[in-house]
């Protein structure tokens, strides 16, 4: 299936947003999205999720003859494959460049960085050595693969136990997990991407980016380094142009959040190490039990609803029945004028849930100018109150109603849409203030 | 490779050149006359040829190797780069020229570089195709590649940005490498590869494989970029003096 393009108003929110340092999920600049480690019954088999992100890892070996100019060193072999599953844009044959990109990146960061001990893998010189093969699958395509799939593939080698195996002189003896239990693999470092995405040619930069992050981006830079600060891999895509200073600030914030995930991994590691010592279930079956199957599951908002009987009571109580509004210009200075008044927002109360709301909005309200006017009046004579509602939010001290005793009704806040030249709107310097800037 | 010193005590590498030091570059434009634009370049060992043809009319439909459709653009050029290594360039015989991995990342991230150094809004719904072969690999040959591109991308007469020049780096024994040669790459250190445009300082392209500690990187990008310059300077030079050499036989 085609992708979906990117309808340009889309486009340009998400634009919008970013440089006013706003991210749709909520999330600052250089958060991430949760992180979450599953592990499956067999060793070496576990599923990443970085918020939708999923990546299963599976790692298994086997014992093969060597190559000829590294007779004493093991093979290491990594795939990821881009599940048709993952995004309706994914198909077989389709993919290409992405794949190449991503499996390539995959490849530097984990071989080149000699993560693995791979002398540790001989068996015999010249003849037999383990092969550790990476198999990587993406299961849901929502930004950022290439951290999921890095994390994914340290993850399962890190859990991953090779049957135990004994040489005596010529004779190779291979045990079986019940006659010895399977050893784990060395393991020097962890390398871990993060991905850094720019926006307007350089001037914004976000962590994590999600897909419709990455639709909008101008290009990628990816680091891979380890706890200990070392980096493995650098690379840039996309077409953006970088200067030196900025690849050096991403590198310091990513020995940062490398440092977090590294932590993370360790005590997924060692939750799961305990539960299978202690003879207690384990499995995805286990980690995704406590969850209904649901589509799309948002996570709970927190909102205080405790009082809204109250407050709602009272509004309807001290309502007056909408008067009538007279449609005449008002020159207030010379290109200034006023037509009509605009009346309370109703949902001023719900201040928690609507702020996010407002933020959207502010937005839309620049391009869907005028419309919104339109809308706006009908809602006032829909709306049942009127009353000068004193929110006590600290914010609204500096709100200053104009005219008092002329309008009873309060004047409606503008968003920041009052720097049109829509004549409509009072000067309402200080209020619009308040939902812009929150 | 135990045993092998890279960087002596004197300060000399193996082949004799000192840390910052280039190996030597020749090059030259206008090799092929078939061709919109050709270079051939060599740096030390490393032979690179690039071959430019276009703009042309963009390639309606079709399905071209690995999958990815020439489409035109409504409002810029496409910029298309394929790389293809001899089978005789390595020490062993390379079983693929072309259509592995290697070779497709290499012609992602040259079509990512000259994508954001040619002006390509110029030329909507056209094409440029750029070749690479490399004929004797001996270490840089990403940074080969490009080098060769540049010129021949400007002997087609394709307005770019600026030079793209590109120059790869090490680290051994806390000093900055420029210019790896096969026997450094191989010994396992960190390597750098940089593509800059050498008046704005910003780079194209950063690539950097194995091990380096995060405080170093920045002098080992500014060897790099250092040496990028050097490249940019010899690069200039050459195609000045095949611009006069033209004009001469034009009879200016």
């Amino acid at each position: 299936m085609k992708e979906t393009p990117l309808s340009n108003c889309e486009r340009r929110f998400l634009l919008r947003a970013i440089e006013e340092k706003k991210r749709l999920d909520g999330r600052q600049t250089y958060d991430y999205r949760n992180i979450k480690i599953s592990f499956g019954t067999d060793y070496g088999c576990c599923i990443v999720e970085l918020g939708k992100t999923r990546v299963l890892g599976q790692v298994s070996c086997e014992l093969v003859a060597p190559k000829l100019n590294r007779a004493t060193e093991g093979i290491l072999f990594f795939n990821l494959e881009l599940s048709q599953m993952a995004a309706p844009a994914f198909e077989p044959g389709r993919q290409s460049d992405l794949l190449v990109k991503l499996n390539r990146l995959l490849e530097r960061c984990l071989r080149n960085s000699k993560c693995i001990d791979t002398e540790s893998l001989c068996v015999v010189a010249g003849e037999k050595v383990w092969q550790i093969r990476v198999d990587l699958h993406l299961l849901n395509h929502d930004g950022n693969i290439i951290d999921a799939a890095s994390i994914a593939a340290i993850v399962a080698l890190c859990h991953f136990r090779r049957p135990d195996v004994s040489v005596q002189g010529e004779e190779v003896t291979l045990y079986t997990p019940e006659e010895r239990d399977p050893v784990a693999l060395s393991i020097h470092h962890m390398p871990i991407c993060v991905s850094f995405a720019f926006f307007q040619q350089g001037t914004y930069l976000l962590v994590d980016p999600n897909e419709r992050e990455e639709r909008v981006m101008d290009g990628l830079l990816v680091i891979a380094m380890n706890k200990h600060r070392e980096i493995c891999t650098i690379q840039s895509s996309g077409g953006i142009m970088l200067l030196k200073d900025q690849v050096l600030r991403c590198s310091k914030i990513a020995g940062v959040k490398v440092a977090e995930i590294t932590e993370l991994i360790q005590k997924a590691l060692e939750n799961d190490q305990k539960v299978r010592k202690e003879g207690g279930r384990f499995g995805f079956a286990e980690s995704i039990a406590n969850q209904r199957i649901t589509a799309f599951k948002m996570e709970k908002a927190s909102i205080d609803t405790s009082d809204i009987e109250e407050k709602a009571e009272e509004i309807i109580a001290e309502a007056e029945p909408p008067s009538e509004v007279v449609s005449q210009p008002v020159l207030w200075t010379s290109g200034t004028a006023q037509i009509g008044e605009g009346v309370e927002n109703s949902w001023g109360d719900l201040e928690d849930s609507d702020k996010d709301e407002d933020e959207g909005g502010s937005d839309e309200a620049v391009i869907l100018d005028t419309v919104k006017m339109d809308t706006r009046a009908e809602v006032s004579d829909i709306g049942s109150q009127d009353e000068p509602i004193v929110l006590s939010d600290s914010e609204e001290e500096e709100m200053i109603i104009l005219e008092p005793d002329k309008n009873p009704k309060k004047i409606r806040m503008q968003n920041t849409s009052a720097k049109e030249k829509a004549p409509s709107k009072k000067p309402a310097k200080k209020r619009k203030k308040k939902r812009a800037t929150n | 490779m135990a045993g092998l010193e890279l960087l002596s005590d004197q300060g000399y590498r193996v082949d004799g050149r000192r840390a910052g030091e280039l190996r030597k570059i020749q090059a030259r434009m206008g090799v092929f006359a078939q061709a919109d634009g050709s270079a051939y370049i060599e740096q030390g060992n490393t032979k690179a040829l690039a071959v430019v043809y276009g703009p042309h009319e963009a390639s309606v439909g079709r399905v071209s190797i690995r999958g990815s459709r020439s489409r035109a653009l409504p409002d810029r050029a496409l910029v298309n780069c394929q790389y293809s290594s001899a089978t005789f360039s390595t020490g062993e015989r390379k079983r693929r020229p072309h259509g592995d991995r290697k070779s497709c990342e290499m012609g992602l991230q040259l079509r990512q570089t000259f994508e954001a150094a040619i002006l390509t809004q110029l030329h909507p719904r056209s094409q440029i195709d750029i070749y690479v072969q490399v004929l004797q690999a001996d270490g840089g040959t990403y940074a080969a590649c490009v080098n060769a591109a540049t010129l021949a991308v400007l002997d087609a007469g394709i307005p770019m940005q600026d030079f793209v020049c590109a120059c790869s780096a090490g680290f051994v024994d806390g000093t900055a490498l420029a210019d790896l040669s096969h026997v450094e790459e191989a010994a396992g250190g960190p390597q750098l590869a940089l593509a800059l445009l050498p008046a704005s300082g910003q780079i194209a392209l950063l690539e950097m494989d194995a091990r380096l500690h995060e405080d170093h990187l920045e002098c080992v990008l500014e060897a790099a970029a250092q040496a990028a310059r050097d490249v940019h300077a010899l690069l200039d030079r050459v195609v000045r003096q095949h611009v006069r050499e033209a004009s001469i036989l034009l009879g200016d």
